[in-house]
């Protein structure tokens, strides 16, 4: 039933609740790694499309660049949960734990607009990615770059997605503002529908690996589903600043106890 | 009457309107989703609720509810364990749910290039639920 909390942590967040879920699980709870990442993997859905409305009425999403890197996402999610088969748990630990510190790293990271110049990707044209987002001056028009870069990258983020059972927004936000150039609300809003379907890809395999236990992942589920009801309500007022410092440095004590226990042989 | 976003004037259909319908179902499929987990828990936790679980370690027996059949054919019978794995499967659909509308919206756009990436991408995840080794 702590669980819920997770969930709740995750979502208020921001950065999504596989990253806290996995953990909390495999530490707290001794729960076993891959019933852990399958029950993660759910939760991403959950908060993935339980947030979708929102962002789409805001009209910040580019269902055409989602729909593009997806091809790139799901083959590597596909990949990932074929690795974590046959990976040592130990193994799988020391990577989330690194990943762990890596995005939050990322989360800390200023947000910074991308500078565009030069002429649009010959891809992004063939593709029809550029399109335009409102903002309070009217609908700003942008160009999408460094297109096989940004899906080869992609690639790797569903990967992560699918070993490690979180969303890998921050990776796919990153591949997505700093690589490709994309306005960052648009990158963030195109990467929520991303991860969901991302997970998607996955979760069906673990599925039927029978890593999604019903007793398990009920109350990672309905935390997670509560949490981004309410986290979203309470992130507008709260200050974000200090939250995602804390935020970054629990995920950091998490990743340094997550690679510890995978070197020693907890999981 | 053109739109903005739309590609082709004459079509009413675009990018924001098909975004929209999707934004709506994919909140009900959730809503939906979470209620049945939530009745399938209340069912667990009356007849388990006691008895302590464990996760350290995979269990082969609980694997029962691997497919989505098996899921049903529980869940009929009242079983608690299946109505949630339900819950679950509806979830996963709604992300699959989103990339099949989207196509149906891409066909209405007649943007045939993009009716084929979006049939790969849903391609790629009924593999996942349905076809292949595990």
């Amino acid at each position: 039933m702590g669980s819920v909390a997770a969930g709740l942590l995750g979502a208020l967040t921001g950065l999504g609740g596989g990253v806290v879920i996995v953990p909390l699980l495999a530490l707290a709870f001794h729960v076993n790694i891959h019933y852990a990442i399958g029950a993660s993997l759910i939760s991403v859905i959950a908060t993935s499309s339980g947030a979708a409305a929102a962002y789409v009425r805001e009209g910040f999403s580019n269902i055409r660049i989602a729909m593009f890197l997806e091809m790139s996402t799901t083959l590597g999610a596909l990949f990932g949960a074929f690795l974590a088969a046959r990976l040592a748990s130990g193994i799988i630990a020391v990577v989330f734990g690194s990943v762990l510190i890596i995005s939050a790293a990322l989360s800390t990271r200023k947000l910074v607009e991308p500078l565009v110049a030069g002429p649009p990707d010959r891809w992004a044209s063939r593709l029809r990615l550029s399109s335009s987002y409102p903002t309070a001056r009217g609908p700003e028009s942008y160009e999408v770059r460094h297109v096989p870069a940004g899906f080869g990258l992609m690639f790797g983020a569903g990967t992560l997605s699918g070993l490690l059972g979180i969303g890998s927004g921050a990776f796919k936000v990153l591949a997505m503002d700093q690589v490709m150039r994309i306005p960052f609300k648009v990158s963030t809003t195109t990467s929520n529908f991303m991860i969901g379907v991302t997970a998607a890809a996955s979760a069906g395999i673990y599925l039927r690996r029978g890593f999604v236990t019903p007793g398990l992942v009920m109350p990672v589920v309905l935390g997670a589903l509560a949490g981004s009801a309410i986290g979203t309500r309470v992130l507008v007022r709260a200050k974000t600043k200090w939250l995602r410092l804390l935020f970054a440095l629990v995920i950091v004590v998490l990743g340094a106890e997550m690679i510890y226990g995978g070197v020693t042989g907890r999981f | 009457m053109a739109q903005p976003g739309s590609k082709w004037p004459g079509s009413k259909w675009n990018d924001q309107r098909v975004e929209g319908m999707l934004g709506t179902l994919l909140q009900t499929g959730v809503v939906i989703s979470g209620i049945v987990v939530l009745a399938g828990g209340v069912l667990y936790l009356l007849r388990y609720g006691r008895v302590p679980a464990h996760y350290e370690t995979f269990d082969a027996r609980r694997g029962s509810l691997r497919d989505v059949l098996g899921v049903m054919r529980n869940a009929w019978h009242g079983d608690g364990r299946a109505i949630i794995q339900c819950g679950l499967l509806l979830l996963i659909a709604t992300p699959v749910a989103r990339v099949l509308f989207s196509m149906i919206g891409f066909a209405l756009e007649k943007d045939r290039l993009y009716v084929l990436l979006t049939l790969i991408v849903l391609v790629i995840l009924l593999y996942s639920l349905l076809g292949g080794a595990a």
